[in-house]
């Protein structure tokens, strides 16, 4: 299998550290922030941001995860119905900063779904989008993250591939050739 | 698994064990969706459904119209009374006219078992059986077995008792076929008459005294007394019914121990059931109309999604 190391489980501590600064640069105190994770993978980063947030303002951010399944604009174009997860927007989001997360930007058609899931709970003054891994140049929506882990240049057939250790995995982050797959 | 194997829902003996779960898993996240400032997700915009109507209902038409509603589907409503249907228009021309109209998913009623089985061998479109006569009324069946699942958090090994009219009620067949698949124990309750004779044949036991059942059941379903189903008479009076098989607040209290009531409506206070009885806490009755929409929905949003492998 041909694939490539974007991200091993020390590059991946230092990256979150430095989203969170990024963070801390421009919501100070979180009063009036709170931070949203998209299902199923951008909740596990959500986490982890959240608690190393917590560590250093010494206060508990408020978290919630957000499902996108129903927002999204394949349905009854893809196989099978996608099962979707739980969403749990414990707080209320009007009039705060929402601090979307996901771990990978790829064609930008999860965000815009997140969106539209995220209007129904209220309509917050500012919203933001956090993203671990960017995949450039490959867009189908004319959307961009405000806060990137890293900025990967990739083609179609190649996968990006989240292996975080909520999830079994080793903290790695690769990059796959999915031709070379099968 | 993450759908359902036929493009219909015609009845739930047909439904795997799998198949229920993946609707309450689904329907649980409908849940959530209705209670949200904003009860709409916009899933099935370029859906159009057809809610076709041969028979009385109130709740049933409502819960599908608003759960097509929350999910965004263009909705039209028919029914027969008002309809070319009393000009001679036979069952299949009435559809496919409906259907000629770009119609994807259609939502039958009607009073002969089996008419929906016999649309779907006839048309492409998806049907819901919104029940068939006194064969089955699966989305009643699910939204009580979801109502249960939701309250015990599952249904393995609890016992069910289904009391009142068995012999007309689509309502208990569909119950009971979901309760067994889904590890439930099932036994019926109601004066001889109104109790199919080879019921035991299904797996179900059978129990004459009200009492005696309360006391062995963890839930209670009490059906409605159909009296427009019954061309002759099946007990002498409706007192006499209420004397017997009536549940009130005494013997509720003589049983020793909490069980839990359900009814699917319309309740005919009085007879099946007293108003403190029907309005206490031990009634689940109006958690069963907010799950009837989120089973709804989840039905819809699975059988819809399947739509484009064929």
């Amino acid at each position: 299998m041909q694939r490539r190391l974007l991200l091993n489980p020390e590059r991946l501590k230092i990256t979150i550290a430095r989203l969170c600064q990024q963070l801390i640069e421009n919501h100070g105190d979180f009063n009036d922030s709170v931070i949203l994770g998209m299902q199923p993978k951008g909740i596990f980063l959500a986490e982890r941001i959240a608690a190393s947030l917590k560590q250093q303002l010494n206060k508990d951010i408020p978290l919630g995860y957000l499902d996108t399944t129903f927002y999204r604009d394949d349905f009854r174009r893809r196989d099978a119905p996608l099962k979707p997860n739980e969403t749990k927007v414990p707080f209320i989001i009007e009039k705060k900063k929402v601090i979307l997360i996901d771990d990978v930007l790829y064609t930008g058609r999860s965000v815009r779904a997140a969106l539209d899931a995220m209007i129904a709970f209220g309509r917050p003054d500012k919203v933001e989008f956090l993203v671990l891994i960017d995949r450039m140049y490959s867009r189908d929506i004319p959307v961009e993250a405000s806060y990137i882990g890293q900025k990967v240049n990739t083609n179609d057939n190649e996968k990006v591939s989240v292996e975080l250790a909520e999830r079994q995995g080793a903290d790695e982050i690769w990059l796959i050739n999915k031709e070379s797959v099968s | 698994m993450s759908q359902l194997n036929s493009k219909h829902l015609l009845g739930i003996k047909g439904l795997s064990r799998a198949e229920l779960e993946l609707i309450f898993q689904t329907a649980d996240n409908f849940k959530d969706v209705i209670n949200r400032p904003i009860k709409k997700v916009p899933s099935l915009r370029d859906v159009t459904i057809a809610n076709v109507f041969f028979e009385n209902s109130t709740r049933t038409r409502l819960s599908f119209e608003l759960a097509e509603k929350r999910l965004s589907a263009d909705v039209i409503n028919f029914s027969s009374s008002s309809s070319s249907v009393k000009k001679g228009e036979s069952l299949l021309d009435t559809v496919n006219n409906i259907l000629a109209m770009k119609v994807d998913m259609i939502v039958m009623r009607h009073s002969s078992p089996g008419a929906p089985h016999f649309l779907a061998k006839h048309i492409d479109a998806n049907i819901i059986n919104a029940g068939d006569g006194t064969h089955e009324h699966p989305t009643q069946a699910l939204l009580d077995t979801f109502s249960i699942y939701k309250k015990y958090g599952s249904l393995d090994g609890k016992k069910i008792v289904i009391v009142g009219d068995i012999l007309h009620s689509r309502v208990a067949l569909s119950n009971i076929f979901a309760l067994q698949k889904l590890g439930a124990e099932v036994k019926v309750c109601g004066p001889i008459t109104l109790i199919p004779r080879y019921i035991s044949d299904l797996g179900v036991s059978v129990e004459l005294d009200i009492k005696k059942a309360l006391e062995w059941c963890d839930v209670a379903n009490v059906l409605r007394i159909q009296l427009e189903r019954q061309q002759i008479k099946y007990f002498p009076s409706l007192r006499e019914y209420s004397l017997y098989y009536g549940i009130n607040k005494v013997l509720l209290d003589s049983i020793g121990k909490e069980i839990t009531i359900m009814h699917p409506g319309p309740i005919n206070r009085g007879v099946e059931l007293t108003s403190d009885v029907a309005d206490s806490d031990h009634s689940i009755i109006l958690d069963q109309v907010e799950n009837g929409v989120a089973v709804r929905m989840a039905v819809l949003y699975l059988l819809a999604g399947r739509q484009n492998e064929n």
